[in-house]
């Protein structure tokens, strides 16, 4: 995935999932989404890329997933069918215990 | 990183839903997203670097916010009620650039407020009505581009008091909002049929994070421009209100006025939070008893955290009425636990150095939402990371967080900051004052009310009430002091500093 910032758009170059980091790692990471590695949201998707059937447990708009290091963290802004990995171990949704709302 | 992100998925999901309602005048947030992108289009001149609103609560509120993040400019909300001249000494700050206020004050301000230091640079003065025509019309230009996704980006800039002299601009950056709204805010965990009410003013940073908040969760928000009990329930009730924030003065007047009532009911408000001054003990009592189903959340944040880095929950305030346990009832008083975000450590006063559990000490706060820096000042972070946010206060065995009072003589009235040294310094320039300490005691109604303790010159005389009328000329009517006593003399260190600690001392003892 090459050092994305955080605040970075991202997308799956093979569903309709949409991204943006919350906290990027200080590492390279390969981001992927239903198998293929995401990209800006702005860029095209690499030719032949393909959702992989094992790959395809969806991401929800507005959740957040991480990993069990904690070093990196993307909010789904748009949802889609692939699910999210990094280095192929598959990102968790980070647990929200709803706080009552406070504004 | 940008608020137009979270604006981006509410209009992409939950596009055709009220998300801001004034009076009869409603706004979806499709609507509010086609309106900020028209804004941002004309902030977009090549000139203007800050937006700044000076008005109550209106549709344009929002739309502002939303607009500046959108053109990348920093949103700047001024307190209305200020005096001409402190008016101009914060617009001074914000050359060039944009400034939105009500037809009357545009009127009175001119087209243009030029700049102090003889440059170019200007404040372009329009007024809400005609703003909202220009973002609202068919013909709105609609900007195609992108918003800035950097994290550094300044969002909005807060004006708040510190000790001494004019308010400074607290800075907060797109990355500490947006990462207050994502550790805090369930995306669409509102109901179609949810509303908020929202009484607290534009430049108070509750005002501002409940927009972000709200359209984040999805929650329609209800606005009263000017708070007053009697509105604020027939608002509430009107509008099948289901949740609200308000400061503790606020829900002293609203406790009041329902206690008056035969039958006092809101069915449909669930939660209500609260924050910006210490709730005293027995209102917080009577509204629990007035609304048993009610949940109530007390909100410990300050401007520099993007609000809210404590709090205490429903069911612990439900727990602290009702428990045998001396220790969990005096939890009603706390400002419950730091957010699961949040980390927050107590240190000494001298020499900052962390301290144990039920030891009094600096509340110094850490985390992604905040920010610790001010305009023209920097940051004020330590090199770890840590805020001091010049609370004084303890953490018990559990984690409950209480607090103690300003540690810098802040003054906190009806959730204000107010600079003791600001209005000491008005003070001082009248003719017959030698000597000036304005202190902040305790209040039943404004959590602190502000009291100044003079020496006259020798041979001079001046009366309680010429005083407060010659601060409330300066500045505006909330400082103006509410008690002022006459002294021989102020309580001075060796080094010369003015010990306002001994003044409130001696002037709670005295009560």
């Amino acid at each position: 995935m090459t050092t994305f910032k955080a605040g970075t758009r991202l997308k799956s170059a093979v569903c309709s999932s949409e991204l943006m980091l919350i906290v990027a790692p200080d590492r390279d990471v390969d981001l992927a989404c239903g198998g293929v590695s995401v990209i800006e949201l702005g860029a095209d998707a690499p030719a032949g890329a393909a959702l992989d059937p094992d790959q395809k447990q969806g991401t929800q708009m507005g959740k957040r997933y991480t990993n069990e290091a904690g070093d990196i963290e993307v909010l789904c802004t748009k949802p889609g069918e692939g699910g999210l990995a990094v280095d192929g171990v598959a990102l968790e949704v980070k647990g929200a215990k709803p706080l009552p709302s406070s504004d | 990183m940008n608020l137009m992100m979270l604006l981006e998925m509410a209009a992409g999901a939950y596009g055709d839903r009220v998300a801001f309602q004034n009076g009869d005048e409603r706004l979806t947030y499709q609507e509010l997203f086609e309106a900020a992108g028209a804004l941002a289009a004309s902030l977009d001149d090549g000139r203007t670097q800050h937006l700044a609103m000076l008005d109550e609560s209106s549709l344009a509120l929002p739309i502002g916010v939303f607009g500046a993040s959108w053109a990348g400019v920093p949103f700047a909300p001024l307190n209305y009620r200020l005096t001409d001249a402190e008016l101009d000494s914060l617009i001074s700050q914000l050359h060039p650039g944009r400034l939105v206020t009500d037809s009357e004050r545009a009127a009175r301000l001119g087209d243009r407020l030029l700049s102090p230091d003889g440059g170019d640079a200007y404040v372009e003065v329009g007024t809400r009505d005609a703003m909202l025509s220009a973002v609202r019309g068919k013909g709105a230009g609609r900007s195609d581009a992108t918003w800035s996704m950097e994290p550094e980006d300044t969002a909005i800039l807060l004006f708040t008091s510190g000790t001494t002299g004019a308010p400074k601009a607290a800075v907060l950056r797109q990355k500490h909002l947006v990462s207050y709204v994502l550790g805090t805010v369930e995306f669409m965990s509102a109901e179609e049929t949810d509303a908020s009410l929202n009484c607290v003013p534009p430049y108070h940073i509750a005002g501002m994070a409940a927009i972000a908040s709200s359209v984040y969760s999805g929650r329609r928000v209800v606005q009263l421009p000017a708070f007053t009990s009697a509105g604020w329930l027939e608002t509430a009730r009107r509008e099948n209100v289901t949740h609200a924030f308000v400061v503790p003065t606020m829900l002293a007047r609203i406790v009041d006025e329902l206690e008056g009532e035969k039958d006092a009911r809101l069915p449909s408000l669930r939660a209500l939070s609260y924050g910006g001054g210490k709730m005293p003990q027995s209102v917080i009592e009577r509204a629990m008893r007035l609304f048993p189903d009610c949940n109530f959340t007390n909100a410990y944040g300050l401007t520099e955290t993007s609000s809210t880095i404590s709090l205490l929950g429903p069911e612990e305030h439900r727990e602290a009425m009702s428990s045998a346990d001396e220790a969990v009832r005096r939890r009603i008083v706390s400002v419950g636990r730091p957010l699961p975000t949040i980390e927050v450590s107590i240190r000494d006063a001298d020499d900052l150095s962390p301290l144990p559990a039920g030891e009094r000490g600096l509340i110094h706060v850490r985390g992604e939402q905040v920010s610790g820096e001010y305009r023209g000042k920097g940051s004020l972070l330590d090199d770890e990371g840590w805020f001091n946010t010049r609370d004084g206060g303890y953490l018990d065995d559990e984690g409950y967080l209480f607090l103690e009072g300003r540690m810098d003589d802040v003054i906190v009235r009806g959730g204000e900051n107010m600079s003791p040294g600001e209005i000491e310094d008005v003070l001082l320039e009248h003719a017959s004052v030698a000597d000036a300490a304005v202190v902040g005691v305790p209040d039943e109604q404004w959590g602190e009310a502000v009291a100044a303790v003079i020496v006259l010159k020798a041979e001079a005389e001046a009366s309680v009430a010429e005083l407060q009328q010659w601060v409330k000329d300066r500045l505006r009517s909330s400082r103006t002091p509410e008690r002022i006593e006459f002294w021989p003399e102020l309580p001075y260190n060796e080094t010369g500093k003015l010990l306002r600690r001994k003044v409130r001392e001696a002037l709670r003892d005295s009560d």
